[in-house]
């Protein structure tokens, strides 16, 4: 009997842990649930009051009347997010890898100045410089360009990237490198063939972090792209939610919530281990 | 090899930056011919009472919602803090919000509070909390308060993973041994772990209040700055004045404000963490 009270007593926590876990849970995945319920409801269901639990006949019309919110094309808007993102990241994944080898390898002219400017990068965001950033890009041509875009978001996942590809490199040593150099491969072919299967993992941290980014970015795009057709998909959720004669259509507009946030949360699920890795190394060092 | 890294760090961030102070002391209109006016630009701003109610609305939100992530990640990084396997899974949830934007975050908890069919409002009033009538984005500080629910979902599995990861690192034994020494849980915890956790704390702490300062998207979108202009932060009020007003050397003296506040925030941070290194 005293027996048994003891196992109930310590497997007590226990219970009261999985409880408090199973419920925090249900709060921090219950936004998504809604998001994809209302994506999922029918015109007239949208608007009920109170709210329905469950989508009664799923439909995907919110998705297909997506693509006709004022004249929107919105597909178009999901393909650059798409091209922006990609180049963005393998932008920012091409000079990281060069320039972290560079500072984790060699002392070069310029070494200590750019190690002070990512430092410096890392300290001032690019929300207090936008104002001049836009007329450097408008100097440039590149305004309202998602070129100007890509290259905005390259520079600033570069000090980031930069830190976990210069971490990565420091790691490995020097000797493996020199056999390398031994064997014929010269400069470049040793970064390709021997160093590269190591430091993979901090390649795929570094362009996880600016996929993220790049992808959810809103305040840049915002202001530097001012063409509806060129509009990245956070900024065509304004317009979305903005509605057609006053009225928001609430369905659709999850729908379009829908379709930025799936693939996140696809690809954290496919590679956290890397993801939050890189968080922890990013925000540590 | 580092030269395109150079290139773009110097072109879009080197430039922009100098390029800040030399606007800010003009008169520079989007169109048409800048005038230089000194100091004029700074002056307007110490007595302009909107960016001084937008700094003030930004301090205030920074302040509300610091301790909230902190407690709240502290909370869940010890309730993650477990050799089960279920203990891993629990962690991923809590963390899944981090990897979704604020403008998609911000476009479903705009949903979710919406007035009568939103399924949040509803629980609320459900709950007596808000009357079936009220709109919870009409008010300063119920728009305030949802706007942090949001950000708090979205951000508060990284602090959990910071905190998790500072936790890690100190070694069972020494909490051990303090327990055997005859002290409390709560007693350890205060006297042991908190210390320790310290640079991490340093850290967790910068995030949010470097994070909050700089905040826009789950203002410009959950509450467009209303009502009345309660809820601009100061990010929202250099937009307007530089891409709404075009008034771009107003912005760029703005600009040079906000600057120097994180710049405080930032010596605080290091002082904080040199301090923790004698230790």
């Amino acid at each position: 009997m005293t027996r048994y009270m003891k196992d109930v007593r310590s497997s007590m926590p226990h219970i009261a842990w999985w409880v408090v876990c199973v419920c925090l849970a249900l709060v921090f995945l219950y936004p998504i649930y809604v998001m994809l319920g209302m994506a999922l409801k029918g015109p007239a269901e949208q608007g009920l009051i109170p709210p329905t639990l469950f989508p009664n006949a799923p439909t995907l019309e919110n998705f297909s009347r997506l693509a006709s919110v004022q004249g929107l094309n919105v597909f178009g808007n999901v393909a650059n997010s798409v091209v922006v993102t990609l180049a963005a990241t393998v932008g920012t994944v091409l000079v990281a890898t060069l320039a972290g080898y560079a500072l984790a390898r060699a002392k070069f002219p310029g070494s200590g100045i750019l190690f002070f400017l990512i430092l410096a990068t890392f300290m001032i965001p690019f929300q207090a410089i936008i104002t001049p950033l836009f007329m450097v890009l408008k100097t440039l041509g590149l305004n309202n360009s998602l070129l100007g875009l890509v290259i905005v978001y390259v520079t600033f996942n570069l000090p980031f990237g930069l830190f976990i590809m210069r971490n990565s490199f420091a790691a490995v040593p020097h000797t493996l490198e020199e056999a390398g150099q031994v064997d014929g491969c010269g400069i470049f072919g040793g970064l390709r063939h021997i160093l590269l299967p190591i430091v993979l993992p901090g390649v795929i941290t570094t362009a996880l972090l600016t996929f993220f980014a790049s992808w959810n970015e809103f305040f840049a795009a915002l202001i530097l792209i001012t063409d509806q057709d060129k509009f990245t998909l956070p900024v065509t959720l304004t317009l979305v939610s903005s509605g057609q004669f006053g009225t928001v259509n609430w369905g659709s507009l999850q729908a379009g919530v829908a379709l930025t946030i799936i693939p996140c949360i696809v690809i954290y699920v496919l590679l956290q281990r890397y993801y939050v890795s890189g968080m922890l190394s990013g925000a540590l060092k | 090899m580092a030269s395109p890294a150079i290139i773009l760090i110097g072109t879009f961030f080197l430039v922009p930056l100098i390029m800040t102070f030399w606007i800010s002391l003009h008169n520079w209109p989007l169109l048409g011919k800048h005038r230089f006016i000194g100091l004029d630009n700074y002056q307007r701003a110490l007595n302009d009472p909107a960016f001084g109610t937008a700094l003030k609305f930004t301090l205030l939100y920074t302040l509300v919602i610091t301790p909230i992530l902190f407690v709240l990640g502290l909370g869940l990084a010890m309730l993650v803090r477990r050799k089960v396997r279920a203990a891993g899974v629990f962690q991923s949830i809590f963390f899944m919000p981090v990897c979704i934007g604020f403008a998609a975050g911000s476009f479903l908890w705009l949903y979710l509070g919406q007035s009568q069919i939103g399924p949040l409002f509803d629980l609320l009033r459900r709950a007596g909390i808000v009357d079936r009538d009220s709109n919870i984005f009409a008010g300063m500080w119920t728009a305030l308060l949802m706007v942090i629910a949001m950000v708090t979902w979205k951000v508060v599995g990284l602090q959990m993973l910071l905190l998790l990861s500072g936790l890690q690192s100190i070694p069972d034994e020494v909490v051990e041994a303090a327990r055997i020494d005859g002290a409390g849980r709560w007693q350890s915890f205060l006297h042991i772990t908190l210390p320790l956790l310290r640079p991490t704390l340093a850290l967790v702490l910068v995030f949010s209040v470097a994070g909050s300062l700089l905040a826009f998207d789950q203002f410009f979108i959950m509450t467009g700055g209303g009502p009345s202009n309660q809820t601009i932060t100061a990010v929202y009020s250099i937009y307007r004045n530089s891409f709404i007003s075009f008034k771009l050397g107003y912005g760029a003296a703005l600009s040079v404000f906000l600057m120097a506040i994180l710049a405080v925030v930032s010596a605080f941070q290091m002082l904080l963490l040199r301090n923790t290194d004698h230790h």
